[in-house]
This record gives structure tokens, C-alpha cells and sequence, in this order.
């Protein structure tokens, strides 16, 4: 048989074993979609969303722009490999095509230079032969700084990196091991034929003849070899995040999300992830506290091998659901979806709950505000006066929704997972703010106000009291007067990462006085501690966040530090002597009358 | 006789080292904080349910405490797992977590995956 050397049989049965086991896992995980998952696939398959989403693979599977703005190191380590990789097969292909005689096989744009012993004559073969090695060198470079990062990761910008299981390192390697023996393979052959590159006939010129003819076959077959062991072994650990996350990039284009439930398209996301520990180094648990075994990237390791059970339900629990790692994601994973999903508690209560909302009517509030202060603000009642002062000064009418008594929005139900009766919840809330008639919602807590935001389907606008002075400030309904106080602003969770409001808070403030920068804030804002997401930390725990986070925000020794959450503000507190307040409290305070 | 809108409660006695403490004790080791309580009721006077319905957290946990599972299990659903009591409680006992692994011990074959 022409073109062919009993060398290459691991990497042909590789090459059709990883395609075999992708394409199994990847049609039974399509089966898993739920029922809405299905609807949006079949609406969308073939619609024009496509386009958009083969460009984010190209920027995110091969280029990884989105780590590179975060990282640059990291970037082009990331890059160099996968782009790299990714054009050697492309211009290695079209190189044999072009040079291969007799019969062509896949395997031969692989091993070319095994099987095309002429050295190169033409301009095209010229071009090609020091193309594919100048990117031979762009892989190894990444290849080397993935080795550098190994030894001391600090060099590229991370302050620790994953604890990976036995094989997970051991793909690694053959991963580690694939480009060099590539490099000295066809260096090797490059001694014998003289068919090499700048690079591989450099290095191959140091062989002597007899030590190429002796070598020649062996680093082939370990060649070979690698590969195979890497193919082998990439469905079933992190390296399956390769073709994963060009099918999640494509199922989120199609307007896909995670259900409260594992379904498919959570097995995608879980297989997405790459476990670079991306989402270590900023996790409020790990920088303050040294917990380091229930980041992201362990909870969805545990979860995709579903072999540690205790594990899950341990890393499940301990996270403060700060939104932080989502943030740092270089997948874009929905990782607080997937953390409830894996703290969900089933439907062990079926029937109706919380009967007792049954009696409670709503107040016919036609062209009001409907304010919603949340349960923290009961237990902070300056702000929901403050509030109430300055919905009187703007002239806007207002019903306090929950003055008399608290309804709580549901939140921390779904947060520990108890989906079923954070629905019931939903649905009485829904049915009691609807028949109000108010003409918005306005609330107090940044919990309330992602929950209403985004799980509820209300019909009127919903705002945080920040969105809502801001625009009171800006329509000039309200009144305020410019002080020389000086204040710094601690981003809440919800608020900030979780619903992107960054810009309103600064804007109140700096109508009402000088706002101080720190060195955290907006997506890096850090935590206060005192989190209704965990469950599971201890108050000293807690009180050490909740220091470290005050030493950030009291750095520039503000006159008020200023949060936007009742929780924050309570935490906050009772840990300095510094002034703490809410944003609605400052205000109320600076009004012109 | 004249109401005047009180009466004595029937005396409730029960033998304790007769009672199945097995989920007691597990709560108090599920939630070491709990330990901690002094039964004071902050929690029930600040509860967002009791402002509804006549939820009282703090008999909730000490009967269960007692080894008196019975109707717990429903009495626990009308909690809104907002958190005001693990705020206000003045020994830093952990309740959300408490309600949580109540609700968990209360489940009969729990199972999460």
C-alpha cells in the first residue's frame, strides 16, 4: 500500500475513536434539552444567527480573544496553541494535497514530510515548508510557556492554578509531548532528505547520519503515539472543552440558557469548561479565606464526572454567589446557573406553598410607584425612610409595598435550590404587584432587584433606587445640592456583576459630592461578607471578608462610604468607625428644599 | 365565666431519653452555631412569615431539638428563606442553615442527583 507505514495505525485509530466518542456524547446530550432547548433549536437552527456565532468561535476558540483582554500572557499562550494548531492542520492539509504522489489518505497531510521525502523546489513548496515551520515555532512557544506556567505560574499572571486529577495531567502531557516530537521527527528526516525548514533543518543538521537513520522510525512512531493517547483520552477530560465550546458558543447564539435543572445544554457548559483556573485567583473564598477546593472549576469537574457526590454537595454549598468567577470566565460559563443546579433540592414539595399570601390584597396604586423594600430594608429602616423623602420630594406618589409586612421576592429559595417553592412565591407576588395597577417597581435590594429583573415576568418597569434617582436626578424632578463631601462606593453583587448597573450610583454621587476611586470596584468590587448566597461559613469567616473588603473601600479615607444594598450596609457597619450609608440615605440628605 | 382572652396551657410532658434524638443530633452537627442558642425569640420577632401566618421558627427549632419531628415538616414550608432571623440572632446562629438541613433531615430519602 503507497503512502502508508505501519506507524501511523495509533493515529488513525485515535483520530476514529475521539470522532466516534464527540459525535456519541454530543447527540445524546442534545437529547437531553428540555423542551424549550428543543423549541429554540428548531426556530433558530438554520436562521441567521449562525453567522455571528461561527465568528465568536473564531475569536474565542482559536484566537481567545476574551482571556488575551483579561490576561495578555495567558492569551497568547492560549492562542499560540489552539490558532497555531489549528493553522498547521489547515496549511499542512493544503501542503500535501498539493505534494503528495500516488494515493491520498488523511494521515498523509500529518506525517508529510514522512511520506514526501523530496526536498522542496518550487516557490510554493519553499513557502509552505518554512510556513509550517515558523508555525511549528509559534505552538512550541505556547507549549513553552504552558511549561513555564507549570514551574511558576506567577510569571504569567496567576496567583494559582488548578489541582488537575491523574488524567487530566496525564493528557497533558501527551499534549506537552505531540509538538516536540513533531520538531524532531522531521528534523530527524530533514538530516536524511534535506526536505526541512529553516527550523527543522537547522536542528537536523546536528544529527549525524547514522543516529537520523537510527532514530527516524522511533520518534515517528512516538510521534504517532502521543497523538494517539491524546485523542484517546480528550473525550473524556478537560480537553473536550475544544469541540464543546464551539457547540455551547453556537447553542448560546441560538438563544439558549440553562434550565433550573441539569439538562444538555448544562452537559455542554460543564464539558466547555477548560479548568484553567480563570476563576480561582479572584474567588472572594480563596483570596481571603484560603478555601480552595470549591471554586467553579472543581464544582464543574465533580459534576461532569458525578463520581464524588459529597464533593459536589460540599462545593456546591460553600460560595457566596457573588458572581465574581462568571465574571472572570474566558467561556462566559453561566456558572451561578449551574451552581444552583447543583444545589437543587428536587421537587420534594409538591403541593402549594406559602397558602398564607392567599389573604394578602394589593392596594389599588393606579398611577403609583409601587416601592418594594425587601426584607434587609426592614432591618435597615433609614433607607426606606430616606427613600420615602425622597419620593416626597420629587412629587412622586408611592405605595410601600411591603411596609407593614415583608414578602420575600424568592431569592434565597432558589439560591439553596428549593426551585418549586421559589416558583409558588413568584407566582403570588407576580399576581399581587399586577393587580395594583402601580405603574413601576422601585426596590431597595439589589437581591430583590435581580430576581424581579430577571426571573419574574412583570409588565411594568423595574428599578433599583439607583436607576430611580438617577432619573429623578436627571429629569430634574429632584433637587440636590453639590457638598464637599467625599465618598467611595462599594459595588454590591447583584447590583454591579450581577446586573450591570455601574454607572448610575457614580453619576448620584458625584451630584451630591466627590467620589474617590479604589482600587476594587465595578466588576472587581469585592464582597461584604454577609451573603445570603452561603450557607455554610462561619462569622469569623464572614468578618474577615467583610475587614478585607472595608480596607478597600476605607483606603482613601472617604468621609462616607457609600454601598446600594441593605445587606452590604448592615455588614459594613459594625466593622469600622467609618460613616457607612446607603446611596438613598446620602441623598436624602443633600436635598434642596 | 368572663374571657378575658387568656387561659392556662395544658401541661405538655414528654420523657426525653425516650425521644429519637438521631436527627437532633445530626442537626447540631450540621450546624455547630445552633449549639449557641439561648431560645431568646429574636428569630420569631423578626420572621417575615409570622407577619402572615402563625409560623414560630423558634418552637420549630427547639422542638425539633426535642426529637418531635411531627408536622415540622409542613410547619417548615411557610419559611421564606429570607434571612432576617440569622441577622438579628444575637449568638450568630447560623438559622438559614438550620432551616435549610431541618428541611433536608425532614425529607424522607433525600436525594439530590
Amino acid at each position: 500500500m503507497a503512502n502508508f507505514h505501519p506507524f501511523v495505525v495509533p493515529f488513525v485509530m485515535g483520530t476514529i475513536a475521539l470522532f466516534a466518542i464527540c459525535g456519541y456524547k454530543f447527540v445524546r446530550w442534545i437529547k437531553q434539552f428540555d423542551r424549550k432547548q428543543q423549541a429554540l433549536i428548531k426556530k433558530n437552527m438554520f436562521s441567521t444567527r449562525i453567522v455571528p456565532a461561527l465568528w465568536e468561535v473564531f475569536c474565542e476558540c482559536l484566537l481567545h480573544l476574551r482571556i488575551t483582554k483579561k490576561n495578555w500572557r495567558l492569551g497568547y499562550m492560549h492562542r499560540s496553541i489552539a490558532f497555531g494548531w489549528f493553522l498547521l492542520i489547515l496549511f499542512g492539509a493544503i501542503e500535501s494535497r498539493i505534494g503528495i504522489k500516488g494515493p491520498f489518505h488523511f494521515w498523509c497531510a500529518i506525517f508529510y514530510r514522512f511520506f514526501h521525502h523530496n526536498p522542496p523546489v518550487n516557490g510554493t513548496e519553499v513557502f509552505f515548508t518554512q510556513l509550517m515551520d515558523l508555525l511549528l515555532l509559534y505552538v512550541l512557544s505556547g507549549i513553552f510557556l504552558a511549561f513555564v506556567k507549570k514551574i511558576h505560574s506567577r510569571i504569567l499572571g496567576m496567583k494559582r492554578t488548578t489541582q488537575h486529577t491523574v488524567m487530566d495531567t496525564t493528557v497533558k502531557i501527551a499534549l506537552w509531548c505531540i509538538f516536540p516530537l513533531r520538531l524532531l521527527s522531521e528534523s530527524v528526516t530533514a538530516r536524511l532528505y534535506a526536505n526541512g525548514g529553516f527550523l527543522t533543518q537547522t536542528l537536523g543538521d546536528l544529527f549525524s547520519r547514522p543516529a537520523a537513520e537510527f532514530l527516524e522510525l522511533p520518534l515517528w512512531s512516538l510521534y504517532s503515539l502521543a497523538l494517539c493517547i491524546f485523542f484517546l483520552m480528550l473525550p473524556f477530560t478537560r480537553y473536550m472543552h475544544i469541540f464543546a465550546e464551539v457547540f455551547l458558543i453556537y447553542f448560546r447564539k441560538l438563544g439558549l440558557r440553562d434550565s433550573v435543572k441539569m439538562t444538555g445544554y448544562t452537559k455542554y457548559e460543564l464539558s466547555a469548561c477548560s479548568r484553567c483556573g480563570m476563576c480561582i485567583d479572584r474567588c472572594p473564598l480563596y483570596n481571603t479565606l484560603d478555601i480552595n477546593d470549591v471554586q467553579s472549576v472543581y464544582l464543574l469537574r465533580n459534576l461532569r464526572n458525578l463520581e464524588h457526590h459529597q464533593d459536589i454537595l460540599a462545593a456546591g454549598k460553600n460560595c457566596l454567589m457573588c458572581h465574581q468567577c462568571a465574571e472572570d470566565c474566558p467561556v462566559d460559563i453561566d456558572l451561578m446557573s449551574i451552581r444552583r443546579i447543583s444545589r437543587d433540592k428536587g421537587d420534594t414539595d409538591m403541593s402549594d406553598n406559602y397558602r398564607y399570601l392567599d389573604n394578602v390584597k394589593g392596594f389599588n396604586a393606579i398611577g403609583r410607584v409601587a416601592y418594594f423594600g425587601g426584607c434587609m430594608t426592614q432591618l435597615t429602616p433609614t433607607i426606606s425612610q430616606s427613600m420615602k423623602t425622597i419620593f416626597d420630594a420629587a412629587g412622586v406618589k408611592y405605595w410601600h409595598l411591603d411596609g407593614e409586612r415583608a414578602i420575600c421576592c424568592g431569592r434565597p429559595l432558589m439560591q439553596q435550590g428549593f426551585n418549586k417553592q421559589a416558583a409558588d412565591l413568584r407566582r403570588k407576588i407576580t399576581e399581587l404587584i399586577s393587580s395594583c395597577n402601580a405603574t413601576a417597581l422601585v426596590t431597595s435590594c439589589p437581591i430583590c432587584y435581580h430576581t424581579f429583573k430577571h426571573e419574574y415576568k412583570l409588565t411594568i418597569p423595574v428599578y433599583h433606587h439607583t436607576e430611580f434617582i438617577d432619573k429623578l436626578i436627571k429629569s430634574g424632578k429632584l433637587s440636590v445640592k453639590q457638598s464637599d463631601s467625599t465618598f467611595t462606593f462599594h459595588d454590591p453583587c447583584d447590583l454591579g456583576r450581577g446586573s450591570g448597573i455601574y454607572k448610575q450610583p457614580r453619576e448620584v454621587l458625584k451630584a451630591v459630592g466627590q467620589l474617590k476611586k479604589i482600587s476594587a470596584e465595578k466588576e472587581n468590587s469585592v464582597c461584604c461578607g454577609m451573603n445570603l448566597g452561603n450557607t455554610v461559613l462561619s462569622i469569623e469567616q464572614q468578618t474577615k471578608l467583610r475587614d478585607k473588603s472595608l480596607a478597600v473601600l476605607t483606603e482613601p479615607n472617604p468621609d462616607v462610604v457609600v454601598t446600594a444594598c441593605p445587606m452590604c450596609k448592615k455588614a459594613f457597619r459594625h466593622g469600622t468607625e467609618a460613616n457607612v450609608k446607603d446611596i438613598a440615605e446620602v441623598v436624602a440628605e443633600r436635598l434642596n428644599n | 365565666m368572663a374571657n378575658f382572652g387568656f387561659s392556662i396551657k395544658k401541661t405538655r410532658s414528654f420523657n426525653l431519653s425516650q425521644a429519637d434524638l438521631r436527627k437532633a443530633d445530626r442537626l447540631l452537627e450540621e450546624v455547630p452555631s445552633y449549639r449557641l442558642c439561648i431560645g431568646c425569640g429574636g428569630c420569631t420577632a423578626t420572621c417575615s412569615a409570622r407577619q402572615f401566618t402563625d409560623f414560630d421558627i423558634r418552637k420549630v427549632h427547639n422542638t425539633f431539638r426535642r426529637g418531635q419531628y411531627d408536622k415540622l415538616a409542613d410547619e417548615l414550608r411557610k419559611c421564606m428563606l429570607c434571612g432576617k432571623c440569622t441577622l438579628v440572632c444575637p449568638r450568630g446562629v447560623n438559622l438559614r442553615s438550620l432551616i435549610i438541613n431541618m428541611r433536608q433531615l425532614l425529607t424522607p430519602s433525600h436525594e439530590t442527583f
